[in-house]
């Protein structure tokens, strides 16, 4: 077409010009940078304050990172590498302390061998809430979403396989005695289902687990003790194997003290030197006597910055080359013999915990028969004694709680009966560990007190979040209940436990909540922080809740009634469904919170990688060290958190365009 | 060992149903464990390895009582706790025994209704100083600003003594030692008060250990040791007599290295025979065999051994004997017989 | 199942208390309540006989012993021999001083960072970004710790304004690794007559703005309300200041022994805590409020630059009246959570109310239980009236439905 025209209009041009590039000012980088950076008097300013902070902040970092030390074993075999090798400004980061103990930053103190538990229970947990957070994979899946909670305190703690199984049983109790009474009144039904999971709970579980656990202790107590007996065996000499490793290590680490130190001495008498005549000079020229009290602590500072730059000079002394070289090996060289060690240590650690638990079970089940028979004794006893005691007494659990004027002789049985009741507590307690012990068939338990790092900090948040959601749930609609007292219980619930920081709340798990529970309950910190966390964590979740449901549209609860369905029906397949799903973003961001929040746990003694690095500043090595762990800190929860919130951002963004 | 799964939660009613108290003993023997309270980090006394293994003075203490009634050194559970912490996980029976460098004091025996069993470590209350400051005594330092890790004995004993010197100063309380000493090495204080054995091992950990001196003042008494709850005599009875005889160990000359040839051959002392089980029977009295004390003291060695091994002058920490010296050298190191 | 027919009013049967929906409520909420009283009850008398078998009692006795600590910043009379109930009102003081200050300077920050964060500069936008994300995904404790230290080491020694290195900024504000000492104010005789001044001016200027609303309401005409304002606040007092005889004087820090003597020190603990707790909660102000920015429709300004509006008045009396909307009930959440996050003082030291009466106090007299509910009979207080403030906020901005 345009062939034609270029034939019979002559004035048109034949063919198009080449594009010109546009002017100088309104093209590439110098546009944009006067659009962007420099449109107004205020943006200039704002620019040039911004580009200036930037530059104080890299000035302060930039040369504290590139100044850093991998290889050491301590602060002050830092501080020797930053002395010999002349670093500027005295020297940067050292992060040799991450090298060895970057791990236990992570994993607390839970067993090296065992590290796959943590990591698979992480790993299932993505498994786990994959269905809820993409429709499209198979609906089957949330099956293992459902049991996923019940799997995930196996893994890590570890114990019989039974035991989550005989937990998850209560949920089948309770569904079937709702579908029995379903029949009868739905609300009948729900409280009796609640109220017979918790009698599962606490009664038959621990009965059952207890039960089973001495079935198979007493079944299998010849093969248990073979085995006990075997392994002793087989790794008594692996263990003095390994010791004699570790102490050929140690005394090759020995001669390589000797070496460096050597090294050492000639460069820090340098060094030293040099630093202590730049002193003098710098005060010499400002005709100012050193040993004076005049001068203040910015003019010694200053001498002292001078003097380093001295220092660094001497330190790169030529003369020096070989002494540096061969400090700078025997670090090196230490320190892979330190990783070595450490490698050992742990193994040894481990075998020799191995060892005294078989030595230990040997030894319970050796005294098994002779304790279950005194516990027969016992409780003859206990039956004679009782019936001394007046019916008013029985049921005291210490003699000075019975009232004033109590007839001594009766007084003096109740002691007896006491201390028959006490022993046999003491023994069936005794027995009862040697069964869960012996006759465990499963993963090896994991103490509380192993727990530590950001695998506490995940720990505690994650069971947070996971068990506080049905009680945040059941808060949210109690509070947009008609009923009045339901939904006063549920607002009174909420407001308190959000108008208290959660601090107060850490200091009450520690300190107080021993004295709500009956007498003699006893479970570990952890725990107890767990318990309080999941409070503290369904009070906001239920706010999140609330929002969802307050933004169903009216509709969705009109057309439900509508239907004839009643209100469990029509919260469990019309309204929760859509509520929980924009709730979910929400529900991210409270994990988020409460994931940070985590670090306040290290103010009750708990070892979060806050807690972690107070510890690992204790050791002897590495007091004094402050930056590296902190930095190494930050830097773990920005990662996290900032992936969840991106996350969360998007979900965000899709679920409204899908809302639309 | 018997270990408790999240399960545990659940057995609350199982457990109010027959909780009558049970001698602690009992419970360690049954447990199979000793939960021991130390501080979640103290230089030298107690601190966690790469490989979480606990070691340090104080909590050599535990795993010779652990090494005494279970005869494991390792059966212990070390349970980190903070100044605030320590009191409460006693009372509740979190912990059968604290060894966490802890004062002795008039209310906490009494009114707190624990008992101290002995002194490990007799410490004081001193004060640090950069030398340029040109301070020589506690006496000149009115006006100045003092670090103090709050929630211990040390922040009550500077009101007093400044109080009674009449004096001014300006607190400055930190929430623990580590994050104290950042802040006085950077000049945030002018002086940090805690325990002079503290300060020694501070004052090893500085770049520049000799720009600060300890200053001669000690303004109070902290007699440091080991505590139990008040009411069980007879497990309060074996942690003081482990604690003497760490101490009777190394004034008769026992040493980790001789412990078992003298237990074995017996010898002319009657007091070492005692000890070691090879007269009477010591160790049935206290519901333990007779054995116990050759456990104790082959574990880590005598109080002698321990003090250097942990703290003492070979160490970073480098704390001279001082107090802690048997009497016999002019010490108070002063174990009661074993008769 | 609904029916049209009348409930028959026939005699009363059990079963209705389950089937009936009229009396099923009932039914639910008297068992809720049962329960509930059960759990309270159990939960008490098990603390009853907790106490008990600890020979404890439950009294608040301890409040009026002698506390026998030191407290570095009060805001009221206290020294080493007050009592513990006095610590612990000298740390409420200092908590709400953090908390209303840090609500001031949180604010101030977040606008700034939500507006800037908006802005076509790129470099000042991704400046922001990074400070909203940086304090947003890293825990508030690591923060405080970490200002906390920055302030102590960047600042100059306090010896350095004794040895005469560093002079003090104005002659009269010192910032050092101390803390910073600022003038302190003498109240010397007839200041109250010039505070009395200074105050009626107060109300003139609340008086004339209102007066200049009205005018304007009624005649069109818009008077110059903010010159008149800055006049009236400054001019009455500082002729009365001169007039009385200049008795307000200032007392400057002078460099003395180890540190200053004279002025007022603001401790390092209160500015890194301070400026901490701004930080972080700026951060989610910011992008409170540029959410709050972004929900207002281009429309809006649109239709008021077309009814002829400046921008300064479009902004004023479009935008931001609907902005505000949107941002304050999430303002005032996050105003709770900044007096919560106070409490995390026990960082730096800062003397709050869990440090002495949580803290110290618990710690000394072994009154855990007592302590611990005074604390969190306190914060809740402080939550709930903050809370109101707001629902009184939000039921005057609610739109009207007509």
């Amino acid at each position: 077409m345009s062939d034609t025209h270029a034939q019979t209009v002559a004035y048109v041009r034949e063919t198009m010009l080449p594009q010109q590039e546009p002017p100088m000012t309104q093209s590439g980088a110098v546009r944009w940078m006067r659009e962007n950076l420099l449109s107004s008097p205020l943006n200039i300013l704002l620019t040039v304050a911004s580009l200036w902070i930037i530059y104080l902040s890299l000035a302060a970092l930039v040369p504290w990172i590139l100044n850093s030390v991998w290889d050491a074993r301590s602060l002050s075999e830092c501080r020797q590498v930053f002395l010999v090798t002349g670093a500027p400004g005295g020297g940067g980061a050292c992060w040799a302390v991450l090298q060895e103990r970057g791990i236990q930053l992570i994993y607390g103190f839970y067993p090296a061998d065992l590290y796959w538990r943590p990591n698979l229970t992480f790993l299932l947990f993505f498994v786990a809430i994959a269905p809820v957070l993409y429709p499209g994979l198979p609906r089957q899946m949330l099956w293992f979403t459902g049991i996923y909670p019940f799997l995930m305190p196996w893994l890590l703690w570890g114990g019989s396989f039974w035991v989550p199984l005989l937990v998850i049983a209560g949920l089948v109790v309770g569904y079937a005695v709702w579908r029995v009474l379903g029949a009868v009144s739905g609300l009948l039904a729900a409280l009796a289902a609640i109220v017979a999971a918790l009698v599962w709970w606490l009664a038959a579980v621990p009965a059952l687990n207890d039960g089973i656990h001495r079935l198979s202790a007493e079944s299998r107590t010849a093969t248990i003790t073979a085995e006990a007996e075997a392994r002793i065996e087989r790794l008594r000499p692996r263990l003095a194997d390994l010791e004699a490793q570790r102490e050929s290590l140690r005394a090759e680490v020995s001669a390589l003290e000797a070496i460096k130190a050597e090294a050492y001495a000639p460069i820090t008498e340098a060094v030293e030197a040099a630093r202590a005549a730049a002193i003098l000079a710098y005060f010499e020229e400002r005709g100012l006597d050193p040993e004076s009290e005049e001068i203040g602590p910015t003019q010694r500072e200053n001498a002292r910055h001078e003097a380093r730059a001295a220092a660094s000079a001497a330190a790169e002394d030529p003369a020096l080359a070989d002494e540096r070289a061969t400090f700078l090996a025997a670090v090196d060289e230490l320190t892979t013999l330190r990783n070595e060690i450490n490698r050992l240590s742990s193994q040894i650690t481990l075998m020799s915990a191995d060892i005294s638990n078989a030595d230990s079970r040997l030894t319970n089940l050796a005294v098994m028969p002779e304790r279950q028979a005194r516990l027969t004794e016992l409780r003859a006893m206990e039956a004679e004694r009782l019936a001394l005691v007046p019916r008013a007494l029985r049921d005291l659990r210490r003699v000075d709680a019975a009232p004033a004027g109590t007839d001594p002789a009766d007084l003096d049985a109740l002691r007896a009966l006491l201390e028959v009741r006490g022993e046999m507590t003491t023994l069936t307690n005794a027995l009862n560990a040697t069964y869960k012990d012996a006759g465990r068939i499963g993963l090896e338990p994991v103490q509380d007190r192993e727990f530590g790092g950001f695998m506490l900090a995940l720990i505690i948040g994650l069971s947070g979040i996971i068990l506080s959601l049905p009680l945040g749930i059941l808060l949210a609609l109690g509070r947009q209940s008609d009923l009045f007292i339901i939904k006063a219980i549920c607002v009174g619930f909420i407001e308190v436990i959000r108008g208290v920081p959660l601090i107060v709340w850490l200091f009450t798990a520690q300190l107080l909540l021993n004295y709500f529970l009956p007498p003699g309950t006893n479970f570990s910190l952890l725990l107890r922080v767990i318990i309080m966390v999941t409070f503290f964590a369904s009070a906001y979740i239920a706010e999140v809740v609330r929002g969802g449901l307050a933004a169903l549209p009216r509709g969705q609860y009109e057309a439900a009634g509508a239907l004839g369905l009643d209100y469990a029906k029509s919260m469990r397949l019309i309204v929760l469904p859509q509520a929980l799903k924009i709730s979910i973003p929400g529900i991210v961001n409270t994990f988020i919170g409460l994931f940070k929040d985590t670090t306040l746990v290290v103010f009750i003694g708990l070892l979060d990688p806050i807690g972690l690095s107070e510890t690992i500043r204790a050791s002897t090595d590495w007091q004094g060290i402050y930056w590296e762990l902190f930095v190494f800190v930050g830097l773990m929860f920005f990662a996290c958190c900032y992936g969840m919130s991106r996350y969360s951002l998007a979900l965000e963004r899709k679920l409204s365009r899908e809302h639309r | 060992m018997n270990k408790t799964v999240i399960y545990g939660a659940l057995t609350i009613a199982g457990l109010a149903a027959g909780s009558a108290a049970a001698a602690t003993l009992d419970d360690i023997k049954a447990r199979g464990t000793l939960n021991c309270g130390v501080n979640t980090g103290l230089t030298g006394f107690a601190a966690a390895d790469a490989n979480g293994v606990w070691d340090g003075f104080d909590v050599a203490l535990c795993r010779a009582v652990a090494a005494a009634v279970l005869n494991d050194a390792t059966a212990v559970e070390f349970i980190p706790l903070t100044s605030q912490t320590r009191f409460t996980a006693l009372a509740s029976g979190e912990i059968d025994m604290l060894s966490r460098n802890t004062t002795w004091t008039f209310t906490r025996d009494v009114d707190l209704a624990f008992e101290f069993t002995g002194i490990n470590y007799y410490d004081g209350q001193g004060f640090i100083v950069p030398r340029e400051l040109g301070v020589a005594s506690a006496l000149e330092l009115d006006g100045a600003s003092v670090c103090i890790e709050t929630g211990t004995t040390t922040e009550l004993n500077l009101a007093d003594f400044f109080r009674v010197n009449n004096m001014n100063y300006e607190p400055v309380p930190i929430a623990t030692n580590g994050e104290a000493l950042e802040q006085y090495g950077a000049g945030a204080c002018d002086v940090y008060t805690t325990d002079a054995s503290a300060l020694a091992a501070a004052r090893a950990t500085f770049e520049d250990p000799s720009a600060h001196v300890i200053l001669p003042e000690i303004v109070s008494k902290e007699p440091l040791g080991p505590v139990v709850r008040h009411g069980d005599n007879q497990w309060g009875d074996i942690v003081r007599w482990t604690l003497n005889a760490l101490i009777a160990a190394e004034e008769l000359g026992i040493t980790s290295a001789n412990v078992a040839q003298l237990a074995a051959d017996g010898t002319d002392n009657p007091e070492i025979n005692r000890l070691l089980g090879v007269e009477g029977d010591f160790g049935a009295m206290l519901g333990l065999d007779n054995d116990w004390a050759v456990r104790v003291i082959s574990t880590g060695g005598n109080y002698g051994e321990l003090f250097e091994r942990h703290i003492g002058e070979s160490t970073p920490i480098g704390l001279a004997r001082g107090l802690n010296a048997q009497w016999t050298d002019g010490g108070l190191l002063y174990a009661p017989p074993f008769r | 199942m609904t029916t049209t027919t009348e409930p028959r009013s026939g005699g009363f049967r059990l079963s209705q208390l389950l089937y009936d929906t009229r009396y099923r409520s009932i039914t639910i909420q008297v068992v809720a309540l049962g329960l509930l009283v059960l759990a309270v009850y159990w939960l008490l008398s098990n603390t009853v006989e907790n106490l008990e078998a600890l020979g404890k009692d439950f009294n608040f006795g301890f409040l009026a012993q002698p506390a026998s600590y030191d407290i570095n910043q009060r805001l009221i009379e206290y020294d080493s021999r007050s009592s513990h109930g006095r610590a612990a009102i000298v740390g409420m003081l200092n908590t709400i001083l953090i908390a209303v200050l840090g609500c001031i300077a949180a604010t101030i920050l977040g606008v700034i960072a939500g507006v800037l964060r908006l802005s076509k500069n790129w470099i000042v936008s991704r400046l922001m970004g990074v400070y909203v994300e940086g304090f947003r995904n890293i825990p508030l404790l690591l923060w405080i710790v970490l200002i906390f230290a920055v302030v102590s080491e960047s600042l100059p020694h306090p010896r350095a304004y004794g040895s005469g290195e560093v002079d003090l900024w104005l002659g009269s504000v010192a910032m050092t690794r101390q803390g910073t000492w600022i003038p302190a104010p003498v109240w010397g005789a007839g200041s109250t007559a010039l505070l009395a001044v200074f105050v009626l001016s107060l109300a003139a200027i609340w008086g004339f703005r209102r007066f200049a609303r009205r005018r304007q309401a009624a005649t069109g005409q818009i008077l110059p309300v903010l010159w008149v304002s800055l006049g009236l606040l400054v001019l009455p007092t500082l002729i009365a200041y001169f007039l009385l005889g200049r008795p307000l004087t200032l007392d400057y820090p002078e460099p003395r022994g180890f540190n200053f003597d004279g002025g007022v020190l603001i401790r390092n603990s209160f500015i890194a805590l301070w400026l901490a707790l701004s930080l972080y909660t700026g951060a989610f102000i910011a992008e409170i409020v540029r959410g709050g920015i972004l929900a207002i429709s281009k429309g809006q300004t649109e239709a008021a630059f077309a009814l002829g509006l400046r921008p300064g008045r479009t902004m004023n009396l479009v935008i931001l009246p609907q902005a505000m909307r949107v941002i304050v009930p999430p303002l005032i959440s996050q105003y709770l959570n900044l007096t919560k996050n106070s409490s995390l003082a026990i960082a730096v030291g800062y003397m709050d109310v869990r440090a002495t009466l949580g803290g110290i106090t618990i710690n000394q007299t072994g009154r855990e239980l007592e302590g611990m509910l005074l604390l969190g009979l306190f914060y809740l207080t402080l939550s709930l009236i903050i809370a109101g403030f707001g629902n009184l906020y939000n039921t005057s901005v609610k739109l009207k439905e007509r």
